[in-house]
């Protein structure tokens, strides 16, 4: 059966194909740095499942060592303005068709994986087929670049490069949040939240619930990155005992607002770190909270429109 | 309970203000955290170690890199510029409300990986709004630019996040569902589904709202820059 242990064997072959290529270029002073990031990450996908969780830990130490203060910029082989200008009048529309490859065979799959099962036993892990129809979606648009383009036998490992080397340490954001967040849950983050919520605020008319419930969820959403992680903590202490009991209100809407208040949250904070941080790099800003000041301005008006749509909601259905 | 936990938010917050690498904040606001809990060192390093590990699946997107460097080195941005040069009526608003109803619309339907910062945006539209500001405003500088892009990965958020819960099998959607279940209420997903459409309508125009008016402010850069 394919589970997402071969998707990471896939990712952990990519790293260690850009760590290999970074360990040759010497155009890079930093090198060494990038190597070992890259070469790091790679341990991390291959054999992560059998390191153990405090291996695991070191390795994530050492990543962030690395990450914060070892990597410089490769400089891997690719094309020149002119050439890709050339390139793209030559080719015209058809050089869509990979990219567009990746989200067709993604859905398809998603769809029909889980369902072909070969001796009774399932092809792909059903509860990860969108996983693995996307890595699917991905190997596909790869091989018909390369029976299309033709391009030189290392362009891949390269052009894969040129891309990581712009996230650069920015890559393991989003996996590095997580840590974070099961360290806040084991050591009862959420619950003393809670505690000053309940303690601290005027809650004793429906509205003042109401807007400590979503600005609660949203700044506890900023701080953790992820409105999930803010969910059950702020429903807990605010939403159910003061909206719900209290001043019966529906659960049903205070949930639905209630997590759409928390993501907005989301889009002003750097711990949502691949929705704020990741794109940032990827689109080469210098301003790493760039995509951030795009979004407050949207997340304010936003977050007023849940407290106002609440209030008018909760408290009539 | 104790409230010394909350020690490790605060190192979050003042090591992001000082501009510290986001790596070192965490780990330090993870271990200030942790270690004002009580727990053993070891025992944090190896709690973060799993968490990171069992998080891998985030990081699978990756994979999408090496392809879209491949269709980059043969032109894919240039040829998205070229398609986008042809629309007459193209700016840079109305381009990313389009990208914002579209990903407000797929995700809706459950299609959350059709579009992405790294399969659409980076390769496609950024470059697309690009290039209508160009066709528009003559060359940009380089601050432009940037703020052109910064609005293209917020039109992929915006509508993302508030598509998604539209649709009934999205994870937040059952989240919501099992965390009321466990307090005694039994709820439809669909019934949530439909109470997340009014906020999804509300954020298609703030968003869009503020798309059109960035229209006119790269006017106003490109007529300031020409003086």
């Amino acid at each position: 059966m394919i589970g997402l242990e071969q998707v990471y064997w896939l990712a952990g072959t990519m790293f260690a194909g850009v760590a290999v290529r970074s360990f040759g270029d010497r155009a890079n002073r930093r090198r060494f740095g990038n190597t070992a990031f890259w070469g790091l990450l790679a341990v991390s996908f291959l054999f992560g499942s059998e390191l153990g969780d405090l291996a695991n830990g070191i390795l994530v130490l050492a990543l962030t060592a690395l990450g914060a203060g070892a990597m410089g910029l490769g400089a891997p082989r690719t094309t020149s303005a002119a050439e890709r200008e050339k390139s793209a009048k030559v080719k015209g529309n058809s050089i869509f068709a990979p990219a567009l490859v990746i989200p067709a065979v993604a859905i398809v799959g998603t769809l029909t994986l889980g369902k072909v099962t070969i001796h009774g036993v399932p092809l792909a892990d059903p509860k990860q087929v969108t996983l693995i129809a996307l890595a699917l979606g991905i190997l596909i648009a790869l091989a018909v670049a390369l029976l299309r383009f033709r391009p030189p036998p290392l362009a891949t490992v390269e052009e894969g490069r040129r891309l990581c080397d712009a996230i650069g340490w920015a890559i393991i954001l989003p996996q590095l949040l997580a840590s974070l967040g099961a360290v806040f849950v084991i050591s009862g983050v959420g619950g003393a939240v809670g505690r000053i919520a309940t303690t601290w605020l005027p809650l004793g008319h429906p509205l003042a619930a109401v807007v400590a419930y979503c600005i609660g969820m949203a700044l506890f959403t900023m701080v953790m990155g992820n409105a999930f992680a803010a969910f059950p903590v702020m429903t807990a202490a605010v939403g159910v005992p003061l909206i719900v009991h209290r001043f019966g209100g529906d659960p049903a809407i205070m949930g639905a607002v209630g997590m759409l208040a928390g993501y907005c949250g989301t889009l002003a904070t750097p711990m949502a770190a691949n929705y704020n941080i990741v794109p940032a790099a990827l689109l080469e800003l210098p301003d790493r909270n760039g995509v951030i000041r795009a979004q407050i301005p949207t997340a304010i008006p936003l977050l007023l429109c849940n407290i106002v749509l609440m209030y008018l909601l909760v408290y009539r259905f | 309970m104790s409230l010394w936990p909350l020690l490790g938010i605060a190192v979050l917050v003042i090591g992001f203000a000082a501009g510290v690498n986001p790596l070192i904040v965490i780990v330090a606001a993870a271990l200030t955290t942790g270690l004002a809990a009580g727990l053993s060192l070891l025992h944090l390093i190896a709690a973060l170690g799993k968490a990171f590990n069992d998080s891998r699946y985030v990081s699978i997107i990756w994979l999408v890199l090496p392809v879209i460097g491949l269709l980059e080195r043969e032109g894919l941005q240039e040829r998205a510029r070229m398609l986008i040069v042809r629309v007459r009526a193209a700016t840079v608003g109305r381009l990313l409300i389009a990208y914002l109803v579209l990903r407000q619309v797929t995700t809706a339907l459950g299609l959350t990986s059709l579009c992405g910062q790294a399969q659409t945006v980076r390769p496609l539209i950024a470059p697309m709004a690009e290039a209508a500001a160009e066709v528009r405003l003559g060359p940009i500088s380089s601050c432009t630019r940037y703020l052109i892009r910064a609005y293209a990965a917020s039109a992929d958020n915006v509508g993302a996040f508030f598509g998604e819960d539209i649709f009934i099998a999205v994870s937040s959607i059952l989240l919501i569902k099992a965390f009321l279940q466990q307090n005694g209420f039994d709820i439809a997903p669909l019934r949530l589904s439909l109470w997340a459409i009014p906020t999804a309508l509300m954020a298609f125009a703030i968003h869009g709202f503020r798309l059109l008016r960035l229209d006119r402010r790269l006017e106003r850069l490109a007529r300031e820059q020409q003086q």
